[in-house]
């Protein structure tokens, strides 16, 4: 600071005349407005990011099998394998739907590899239309990432007439590469879950619309 | 004359202008910890409440288990964000942040005012909540301080009083991150000049690296508690299996911000520590650059663990795993800052006066608490211990016995300098002691009711667990005890008037606070300190 002054000094006796002060710059914000700007820029994306985290954790859920979320695969696999695994049903109807609803058998023994195609039934027991929607579940929650279904009741709304009966199917395999997964050398049962919830219709809620779009 | 009274009006208001509409970082300071006083009395109460119900088992003192939940979990926020926070942040921060980095004042000092008010609204609203309707068996809300839903959903709790407590949250939520933008702006912009960041002491250090922890970490919560309160109100299925939504998104969101807040809650104490073991050493700290950047990694790593307060959610084996070893991480730089401070008092001339008896208080009782810490990070063991007495014995042992020391430590340590009057260091260690014997009483024999089972949030327990609790109880008393000691000391050292030195702790006193008057005067530096 006191050198530069000194140089100015010497220059303005060197040149023999005065040199005017340099306007001042003008900037848009001032330095304690850009912080504070910036600061709020980034508290505002932070909420921001607790809000996509929805959109996020769901996909990669439905990537990565996490939490016990089935994946859902386009084509079969090429051959199946000589290892057994026995995949367990399950299905329960949640409080507000008045169906009735479970597997036809509680569970199959396959090969791995090998798809395979499963019956559900529900019957409704209203007087009217009722419209439901199915949850899933696999358990343990980490083979989810090898359990795939090719075709499932739970990917749309499920409507059911007073009194009705329907018939549910699944196609499924599990990918032979969960036999190299040695977290998996020693698992021989699989639980498949199923949950009915009563639809929600579209224009009641946003959120709905892209639950049942996500699936 | 009439213009240089208007002038002198200005710059020394009285009444409502002063207190009111106020501006002045000081005074600011000031309504902050009568505010956490306040709210420290008042959570005190609950938590003495609830230790006379738990003295012996069945159910005595509250009339209805849901009293019992909605009296902890109001002592859980109101200790949280109404009593530690504004204590450590808004007061001690506004009070001596610009005076240590010689500024005149806040960067924002209107804005300021605005944090301040905005708690006080929030705090209202809290206690507002435990009049209204929570669900079907009493008013207020009982889900605890973590509202997880579907406990806190219009099915677990239909009453208004969970839509209350969400707005006190988004209050004292929307008035931490103003006060953490005021703090980043005035540590960056407005430090005197030579104070460059490396010089800054470590209280400053201490509240810049919270306030970019609040800034990071409560606009999660601002947002998880926005999703609750529309999945409440407005048909949203955020957290609603039924719409697709996922209960344990909630648990994740919140404990996002959850697991950096109780460092929000610890950095500025160990900040007060690190000024209390120096002055009263007469050294300065040890490992000054070490002690700073610890603060920084715990900052960076406390974002990266929050999944160590869900391994019963269901978690696969390797994300147990990594959270697990991500948590003991935390034990280096917190490590470093103990030992830090045991090298600073090593060799030093130490003086027990009545701040360095809290700061080795804290350093003590942290450790333990931090031990603890690691016992339940540990995946296999957290899920026996999940939920239960210890981790009330832990985290007590960090908040309640750490940074509530730091708390009581600054209060000591900048009381002379605040008032100008000098407490009687009698009725100080005496403070200390009682809260000391009377909080370990209280606490350790948790973990052997913790490790034996004892779950929490429960208003009754077995008669097998009686004698520890009762243990626990009589502590409770005598810390209870210990809270008016504190009150009395206040009264007494303002009936008594001494006067206090401008630096009454001596060499080992090198922060710039104490370069200027007891109080001091309404405006300070306003011909900025150079420092060399």
């Amino acid at each position: 600071m006191k050198k530069a002054k000194k140089k100015t000094g010497a220059k303005t006796r060197t040149s023999g005349k005065v040199i005017p002060p340099l306007a001042p710059r003008t900037y848009l914000l001032n330095r304690h407005q850009a912080v504070a700007l910036s600061c709020a820029v980034f508290a505002v994306a932070m909420v921001g990011a607790a809000y996509a985290a929805v959109p996020l954790y769901n996909w990669f859920c439905r990537t990565t099998g996490f939490g016990g979320t089935p994946l859902v695969a386009e084509e079969a696999p090429s051959a199946p394998i000589s290892r057994k695994i026995t995949v367990r049903f399950d299905g329960n109807v949640a409080g507000g739907l008045p169906w009735t609803f479970g597997p036809d058998q509680s569970s199959v023994t396959i090969n791995i590899g090998q798809t395979t195609l499963f019956h559900y039934t529900a019957k409704s027991f209203s007087r009217t239309e009722t419209e439901g929607i199915a949850s899933y579940n696999v358990s343990p929650p980490e083979a989810a990432g090898y359990f795939n279904k090719l075709q499932c009741f739970c990917f749309t709304n499920q409507k059911l007439g007073p009194g009705e009966k329907m018939d549910m199917p699944v196609v499924f395999f599990v990918d032979p590469a969960i036999d190299k997964d040695p977290q998996f050398r020693s698992l021989d049962t699989i639980t498949l879950s199923y949950t009915f919830f009563p639809a929600r219709k579209p224009a009641n809620s946003v959120s709905a619309v892209e639950g049942n779009k996500l699936r | 004359m009439a213009n240089a009274a208007a002038h002198a009006e200005h710059h020394n208001p009285t009444g409502i202008r002063r207190w009111l509409f106020s501006t002045n970082h000081k005074d600011i300071g000031t309504l902050y910890l009568i505010e956490a006083i306040f709210a420290g009395v008042l959570g005190g109460l609950f938590s003495a409440a609830m230790r006379a119900e738990l003295a012996e088992p069945g159910v005595q003192f509250f009339h209805s288990a849901h009293a019992f939940n909605a009296v902890a979990t109001a002592h859980g926020v109101i200790m949280i964000f109404f009593m530690i926070m504004p204590a450590l942040i808004g007061g001690f921060g506004n009070w001596f942040v610009p005076l240590m980095i010689g500024a005149p004042d806040m960067a924002f000092p209107r804005m300021n005012n605005v944090s301040y008010w905005f708690l006080v609204a929030a705090l209202i609203l809290l206690v507002v909540s435990m009049f209204v309707p929570g669900d079907a068996e009493g008013t207020g809300f009982a889900g605890g301080w973590t509202i997880y839903p579907p406990l806190s959903s219009k099915a677990g709790q239909p009453g208004p009083a969970m839509d209350c407590v969400i707005f006190a949250l988004h209050l004292a939520g929307a008035s931490s991150i103003l006060g953490a933008i005021n703090f980043i702006t005035t540590i960056l912009n407005m430090r005197a000049p030579g104070m460059t960041l490396h010089k800054m002491p470590l209280f400053v250090w201490s509240i810049l690296v919270t306030a970019f922890l609040l800034l990071l970490a409560l606009p999660v919560l601002a947002g998880a508690i926005t999703m609750l309160l529309t999945d409440r109100n407005f048909g949203t299925t955020f957290f609603d299996p039924q719409g697709g939504g996922d209960p344990l998104l909630f648990q994740h969101l919140f404990w996002f911000f959850g697991h950096p807040e109780v460092y929000i809650l610890v950095l500025p104490a160990f900040g007060v520590i690190s000024q209390v073991i120096s002055t009263f050493s007469k050294k300065p700290v040890f490992g000054y650059l070490g002690m700073a950047y610890a603060m920084v990694a715990i900052d960076a790593i406390g974002f990266v663990v929050w999944a160590h307060h869900m391994y019963t959610v269901g978690m696969s084996f390797p994300a147990q795993a990594y959270f697990m070893v991500a948590t003991m991480v935390i034990a280096v730089p917190t490590g470093i800052k103990v030992f830090s401070w045991i090298a600073t008092m090593w060799g030093g001339s130490i003086e027990f006066r009545t701040p360095m008896l809290w700061a080795i208080g804290f350093i003590f009782l942290f450790t333990i608490g931090g031990v603890t810490g690691v016992v339940i990070s540990n995946a296999g063991v957290d899920r026996s211990l999940h939920d239960t007495y210890y981790v009330i014995a832990h985290f007590h042992y960090t908040m309640s016995l750490g940074a509530t020391f730091g708390i009581f430590c600054a209060w000591y340590y900048w009381f002379p300098k605040m008032t100008g009057y000098s407490y009687s260091e009698f009725l100080g260690k005496l403070h200390f002691w009682l809260t000391f014997i009377g909080v370990n009483l209280v606490f350790f024999p948790q973990h052997f009711l913790g490790l034996s089972g004892m779950p929490r949030r429960i208003v009754d327990y077995p008669d097998a667990f009686a004698g520890w609790n009762m243990v626990s109880s009589i502590g409770a008393a005598i810390s209870t005890v210990g809270m008016f000691v504190f009150l009395y000391t206040i009264a007494e050292a303002f009936m008594r008037k001494r006067r206090a030195a401008d630096n009454p702790w001596g060499v080992g006193a090198t922060t710039l606070e104490w370069t200027v008057s007891s109080p001091p005067p309404f405006h300070t530096f306003e011909t900025l300190p150079r420092i060399k």
